[in-house]
Parts: structure tokens; sequence; C-alpha cells
């Protein structure tokens, strides 16, 4: 295969990572939200630990576009 | 830039430019004046322009100073629930950093391109993001061993471990530790990279779609256009929602060096 083809390959693949980590993100905010609707008192108490856990699953898919653009760019 | 070929380069602008004083060194460095460096003094003027406007310390506060001390008022509650009364003291850090991102981060999103001048993204820059990641895991990292010596590594021990996982864990929690400036200074660059690259790919959408005619106006461009006004709603969410998880996590970092668990 050419190295091109094989790079431009690579990076869709990497574009897979960044799907997971949608469904991540996704998952945080649906369980805070379905759990916040149970106890809405306790709610905002816990916003400082939604975004932290926001912040660890969305990391994991940039680090995937990270990949995607070094494969792009720069090797 | 490729336009002449009808390809939009999204990469484009994120190209450091010196704008000025291409010859001055220092020590066979070129310091020179570039784009990054007159957003950065943009960014600035901008913070000191609001702070400056409302601190006026009136007793009944007016709109501008009431929208000021939201701002302050949200970054001292952060740190006093988060640290304790102990991160009063690094409550002003904390601020000027979720400020300067802030607004680095909206200055970047300025429509100002309709008036011919490039906006420039600081923060979409590893450079600018790293060092303002290492400027925290310093004070981390001075705060920790000032204030405990040593003890600072039990950090790496969680309270019972038992005897023969010690090696290993520490292994393990040191390397998480190490990493914590890497994935703080990436996260908010690639953020503000991906959002802007996606901004432009669209963009280029828009004016290939009008170049082709009429047809692709109607399937290409209309439908490219209202959906990077979504986008933009939306990354102007990320700038502050990225703002915050800086502060957020420097301040759990510091609660890490002060508290010891």
């Amino acid at each position: 295969m050419d190295a091109e083809a094989a790079k431009l390959i690579g990076a869709g693949l990497a574009a897979i990572g960044v799907g997971m980590a949608a469904l991540g993100v996704g998952n945080v905010f649906g369980s805070f939200l379905e759990s916040a609707l149970r106890n809405p008192a306790a709610a905002d108490g816990q916003q400082g630990r939604l975004f932290i856990g926001f912040a660890a699953a969305e990391l994991l898919g940039l680090l995937a576009f990270v990949v995607a653009m070094i494969l792009l760019f720069v090797a | 830039m490729a336009a002449e070929s009808g390809k939009i380069d999204p990469m484009h602008q994120f190209l450091i430019e010196p704008l000025f004083g291409q010859n001055w060194a220092i020590a066979g460095h070129n310091v020179a004046f570039t784009n990054s460096a007159l957003w950065m003094v943009v960014t600035l003027a901008a913070m000191l322009l609001f702070m400056v406007g409302g601190m006026k310390r009136e007793l009944v506060p007016g709109r501008w100073q009431a929208a000021v001390e939201s701002f302050t008022g949200f970054i001292s509650g952060m740190m006093a629930t988060n640290i304790g009364p102990e991160g009063k003291k690094f409550t002003p850090y904390v601020f000027s950093l979720f400020m300067f991102i802030l607004i680095g981060n909206i200055m970047g999103m300025m429509p100002v391109g309709i008036v011919g001048v490039h906006p420039f993204t600081v923060t979409s820059h590893l450079t600018v993001t790293g060092v303002l990641a290492v400027i925290s895991f310093a004070i981390v990292l001075v705060v920790g061993f000032w204030r405990h010596g040593f003890h600072f590594f039990s950090l790496f021990v969680p309270h019972g471990t038992p005897g023969y996982m010690v090696p290993l864990i520490f292994l393990i929690e040191l390397f998480s530790f190490l990493i914590r400036p890497f994935s703080l200074g990436l996260r908010l660059f690639v953020a503000m990279t991906a959002g802007h690259i996606l901004m432009k790919v669209l963009a280029g959408f828009v004016i290939n779609g009008i170049n082709a005619g009429a047809l692709t106006v109607a399937i290409v461009s209309i439908p490219s256009f209202i959906l990077m006004i979504g986008i933009t709603l939306l990354e102007l969410l990320v700038c502050a929602i990225q703002a915050y998880v800086f502060a957020l996590l420097t301040s759990l970092y510091l609660n890490d060096a002060i508290n010891l668990h």
C-alpha cells in the first residue's frame, strides 16, 4: 500500500476514537441528568464532579483527534 | 493559502506570523512580535477593561460590577468547595488563569474577519496552553513540597493499600501525577484546535458550494451555513467549558498538594 494512503486510512481509523469519546461524554451527562432528576436538591453540589468526568472522557477523544491530525499533517 | 485551487486550508489560521521586529533576538532566538503575541495583548486589554470597569467598589453594584462579581464569586466559590479555607490564597492565580483562557478562547471566535482582521486563538497552540499547564503543575509541586516535605510522596500511596501492592500502586499513581501537565495543556489546545478546524472546513463547504453554482448553493452551502451557526454556538459553550475545566482541574491538583487526599 502507498504510504500516503496508509496515513489517510490511519487518520480515518483514529476518528473512530472521537466517536467513542462521544459515547463516553454522552454517558457522563446522561447519567448525571438521570440522577439529578431523581434528587434535584443534590444536583448542584455535584457539578464539579460532572465536569471532571466530562473532562476525563473528553480527553481520550481529543487524543484520538491528535493522532488523526498528526497522521494527516505531521507524519 | 491554497484558495486558487478551490481548496481551503483549514490549518492556515494557526500560522504564527511576525508582525514587526523580525530581527529582534535574545540569545540567538527570534523574539519578533507575532500575531499570537498581538492577540495575547488584546486578550489582556479586554480583561483589564472588564475588570477595571467593574472594580468601583460601590455599595450597590451596578450591572458591570455585578458581572465582575459573579465571575470572582464563581471562582472563589469553586476554590472554597474544592480546597477549603486554605484555597483562598490561590484564588487570584486560578482567577487570572480562568479569565485569560476564557477571554483568549472567546477572542478567537470574534467575527472580526468581516473587517479584514484575522482572529487568532492564542489557546490553540500547545506552546501557550503547555506553559499555562506547566505553571499550574509547578505551583502544585512547590506548594506540595513546601508544606509537606518528603511526606508529599504519600500522595502516591492511597490509605489502606496492602503492603505488597505498594510498589505497583506507587508507580501507577506517580505516572498519573506526572501526566497531568500534558493532559491539562493538551485538552485545552486540542479542544480549541478541533473546533476551529471544524469551523473552517464548514466555511470551505459554503464557499466552494457558492463557487460551483446555484444547485450546490441550495444543497450544500445553505445547510452548511445553518450548521455553522449551530457549531458557533457550541464553540462558545466549549470556550467557557474548557476554561472552567482548566481552572477546576488546577484547583483539584492544588487540593491534592495542600490536603494530601
